[in-house]
């Protein structure tokens, strides 16, 4: 009866608790960046290659964290997003870095919409397997358009304008970091709102019960086709912030390692959550770095290894787990 | 004509050489509903303990090609017991997890043991050179490559439909529940059909090592077509799988000839479409 | 009154096995009509026949007037009819209030909307309350549905049907698995239903059925065998034929 009676009054600080959350959630986005650029003033180009993948395994959630679609050819996104924004540069003469970026997420906004439609239309493994097919099949395309594309020696030759047309994107990759930082932020901002809506509600729903949702009326594919068409644009902007910093555009980017690395990543921080996926990036970035420079075999084994510990000890990643055992202590106090 | 015989014979011994492999991983997928990753990299395991054996070690093939299966079945049989034994209805996410997490550690592993170098299994005498079949002449290995795809898928298909160890097989993929209930040993006959998965994928790794090169990144690299070949047959089936493979080999190593500068993507439309008409597979049953 | 649901002749059989030969049922708004008959005589197909999640093989269906058959289950749903399911499908991570919160939203098409969250939208919010305070579920609004009793959670899925403005609403077995103590709740709940809605519930447990309808409805191995007050129901032959069989000359159904 306390709980009901409890229940208007604590109604409205709950809601703007959510949102102080959210706000101490930028500003440790912020902290970490400075800290970053600060602590690492010379590797300042892994350090915006981190934030462009954040941005791959965000997109990622969206679909396999929030939806409940496995998928192991979401690069596919990322690297249409790379090729769209570095073509644009090369062929189309168009360097200014923002309309690059907006390119970058048209782009990969497009290779969301044929993806969406290709995996969703089945369940399970074949999905699983379309998934790899599309990735491949754009891999291979990608390649065999060498004249647009570089073919397997990269596209090179991508010159963004300063940024603003005031700040140059300069040797030690200053404006890439600030600029990579800059968007991570912009599409993390939305992204809360969006999980939020009630869109982002009716996805979680499909998540657990797609017959549900259709009990209740709810279409369930075009639903996931919108969200794997935003997912697209996201993955775009990252792929599109690679391409600006590093000036080149590789094959790699549409690889199915890379998909399958992401994957790696948003489970290791733990899915259906912003934060887990921005953590997991992090934790395996830096993790890579540190290891990669020894014998690359040793680093598939470390990877294997720390995969096999997640599923047996964390399986809800590093944020769920953390998260669920703050929850546990604060239920702990009287 | 000569174009359309080799690619004929290759697509032929290429599919033989993908059902090896892959027809294991399409039982057990059938039976115990892993999405399992990891199947490739048992197949590179038997690679590189036959190349150790017949060429560091000197040993006869025959005596390599049993080497590799049985060695290849002891390495397993901890994995299935600690590993594999944990994910038996978890969701696919976790499945995929998983077995991505082992291959990458027996890539590793492999590697650092045996040396990351492409390892060849030097073939006996009687399987090098050519058989003349009166109009054309192909070479001894792709035919024993094919005369080992059928002895293997009919030895399977003894196996499953002839004995009584294949009748609680087909039950328990049928209704794992109710095959237990009517006194199967549900947990006997997932160990044995693993170990006969992993048995034949080393077995197919060695005998198609001539098509399939055993190198450092075997294991991920054909990872996706294993794969792919169950998803298009529709897991446990045999007759499915076969189908597939053929079709697939087919469709890969004409591609490959015809227009090798595309590279596989004629492969992974021509998957693309098969899944989508066929969500089940080839031979898939309706739930 | 000219009735807002009908089926006509409706035919579906899997191979040679009809499960349903011929049905035709039709109700007229504030009916109350429980469906019943043994175990195996069609029922739960039935019901998917009706609200498109089977395709029938003949038959018609119609919604207000309007022929129904051709849409998917998905537009039915749009267009008023609506279902509860017999075994709970919730969704088991999210709480009372998003479930009423969402299934408002779909029925407003605002469920789209890609910014804003419901807690910020007081025509939501108050209509969300007032559906769980309805059914009792109030206080445990903010818990997540795999936290709440089985009773709850049933009740939970008659507030989630009723949260979509149903014009007919197809009850399958709303108290199947609730511990006796717990089904007074839900028949409570029943009666409270909104007078002008149509209501088809199927049940077995009688007392229930008695209790609640106005007309009872005996389908056996696909047919209607029985369709009248729940006073003739008991002594009608084919109906003691069907339920007792071998056991015909019991001397009443229980």
């Amino acid at each position: 009866m306390a709980l009901l009676t409890n229940r208007e009054s604590a109604a409205a600080p709950r809601r703007s608790s959510r949102y102080s959350r959210d706000l101490i959630g930028i500003a440790v986005i912020l902290v970490f960046a400075v800290l970053g650029y600060l602590l690492f003033p010379n590797n300042l180009a892994l350090l915006t290659r981190i934030t462009a993948i954040a941005l791959l395994v965000l997109s990622l959630d969206l679909v396999t964290g929030y939806c409940g679609v496995a998928t192991l050819g979401h690069a596919a996104l990322f690297g249409a997003g790379a090729y769209a924004a570095g073509m644009a540069a090369v062929h189309g003469g168009i360097t200014e870095p923002v309309s690059m970026v907006v390119i970058g997420a048209l782009g990969g906004a497009a290779a969301g919409l044929i993806s969406g439609l290709v995996i969703l239309r089945a369940h399970g493994l074949p999905q699983l397997v379309l998934s790899i097919a599309i990735i491949h099949l754009f891999h291979e395309a990608a390649n065999k358009a060498s004249s647009w594309t570089g073919g397997s020696d990269g596209l090179s030759g991508i010159a963004p304008d300063p940024l603003l047309g005031l700040f140059a994107f300069d040797l030690w990759g200053r404006t890439a970091y600030v600029f990579g930082i800059v968007l991570l932020l912009a599409v993390f901002i939305v992204l809360r709102q969006l999980v939020r809506s009630p869109f982002g509600m009716l996805c979680r729903g499909i998540k657990e019960d797609p017959i549900r949702i259709r009990a209740m009326g709810g279409s369930v594919q075009a639903t996931l086709i919108r969200m794997y068409v935003i997912s697209g644009a996201v993955a775009g902007i990252g792929g599109a912030l690679s391409a600006v910093s590093t000036q080149v555009v590789g094959l790699d980017s549409l690889s199915f390692t890379l998909s399958a690395e992401s994957l790696v990543m948003l489970v290791l921080g733990g899915t259906g959550s912003l934060y887990g996926a921005l953590i997991g990036t992090l934790a395996f970035m830096w993790f890579e770095d540190l290891v990669s420079a020894a014998n690359p075999f040793h680093w598939l084994t470390m990877v294997g290894v720390l995969l096999i510990a997640v599923v047996l000890f964390a399986p809800r990643g590093l944020f769920g787990t953390a998260s669920a055992l703050a929850a546990r202590l604060w239920k702990g106090r009287p | 004509m000569q174009t359309i015989f080799s690619i004929a014979v290759d697509a032929l011994a290429y599919g033989m050489v993908l059902f090896v492999i892959s027809i294991g991983l399409s039982v057990t997928m059938g039976l115990m509903r892993v999405v399992n990753l990891a199947h490739g990299a048992f197949a590179m395991i038997g690679g590189y303990i036959a190349s150790y054996a017949a060429r560091d070690l000197g040993l006869g093939y025959g005596f390599a090609v049993l080497i590799a299966v049985f060695g290849t079945i002891l390495i397993a049989i901890p994995v299935e017991r600690l590993l594999y034994r944990r994910i038996y209805g978890a969701p696919e996410l976790t499945q995929v997890l998983m077995t991505i997490g082992i291959t990458f550690c027996i890539i590793g592993i492999t590697n650092f043991v045996f040396g990351p170098t492409l390892k060849t299994i030097p073939l006996p005498a009687e399987l090098q050179g050519s058989v003349d079949l009166g109009f054309r002449s192909i070479a001894t290995q792709r035919l024993f490559a094919i005369v080992c795809g059928l002895a293997v898928a009919l030895a399977l298909w003894y196996l499953v439909e002839r004995t009584s160890f294949g009748i609680k097989l087909r039950a328990a993929v049928d209704d794992a529940a109710m095959a237990a209930a009517l006194g199967v040993k549900t947990e006997i006959v997932y160990a044995v059909s693993f170990a006969i998965a992993v048995g034949l994928a080393a077995f197919g790794g060695v005998v198609g090592a001539e098509l399939l090169p055993v190198e450092p990144y075997y294991a991920l690299r054909y990872m996706v077509t294993f794969l792919v070949v169950v998803s298009v047959g529709g897991a446990g089936s045999i007759p499915g799988a076969l189908l597939a493979c053929l079709l697939l080999g087919g469709i890969d190593t004409a591609g490959r000839y015809l227009m090798p500068e595309f590279g596989e993507f004629f492969f992974y439309l021509a998957v693309i479409a098969i899944v989508c008409i066929f969500p089940r597979g080839l031979a898939g049953r309706a739930k | 009154m000219s009735p807002i649901f009908e089926v006509e002749k409706l035919k579906k059989s899997f191979g040679g096995l009809a499960v349903a030969n011929d049905v035709s049922l039709s109700l007229a708004s504030g009916d109350r009509v429980a469906l019943i008959g043994p175990n195996g005589a069609g029922k739960t197909t039935f019901v998917n026949l009706v609200t498109g999640n089977l395709t029938p093989d003949c038959g018609v269906v119609r919604l207000g007037g309007a022929t129904i058959t051709h849409l998917d289950a998905m537009r039915r749903v749009r267009l008023g009819l609506v279902r509860s399911f017999q075994v709970t499908r919730l969704f088991q991570d999210m709480t009372p209030q998003e479930h009423i919160a969402l299934a408002i939203l779909q029925r407003d098409g605002r469920s789209g909307r890609m910014f804003g969250s419901f807690l910020a939208m007081p025509d939501v919010m108050s209509e969300t309350n007032d559906h769980l305070s309805t059914l009792g579920l109030l206080e445990l609004a903010d818990r997540k549905v795999r936290e709440i009793a089985y009773g709850q959670q049933r009740l939970l899925e008659i507030a989630l049907a009723l949260a979509l403005h149903p014009k007919v609403l197809l009850l399958d077995e709303p108290a199947a698995g609730v511990p006796q103590s717990d089904t007074g709740r839900i028949e409570q709940a029943l009666a409270q239903l909104p007078a002008d809605l149509a209501v088809l519930m199927i049940e077995h447990d009688m007392d229930l059925v008695f209790r609640f309808a106005s007309r009872v409805v005996v389908l056996a191995a696909g047919q209607i065998i029985f369709d009248g007050s729940p006073a003739d129901v008991t002594r009608d032959a084919h109906v003691r034929e069907a339920y007792l069989g071998s056991y015909a000359n019991a001397r009443s159904v229980t």
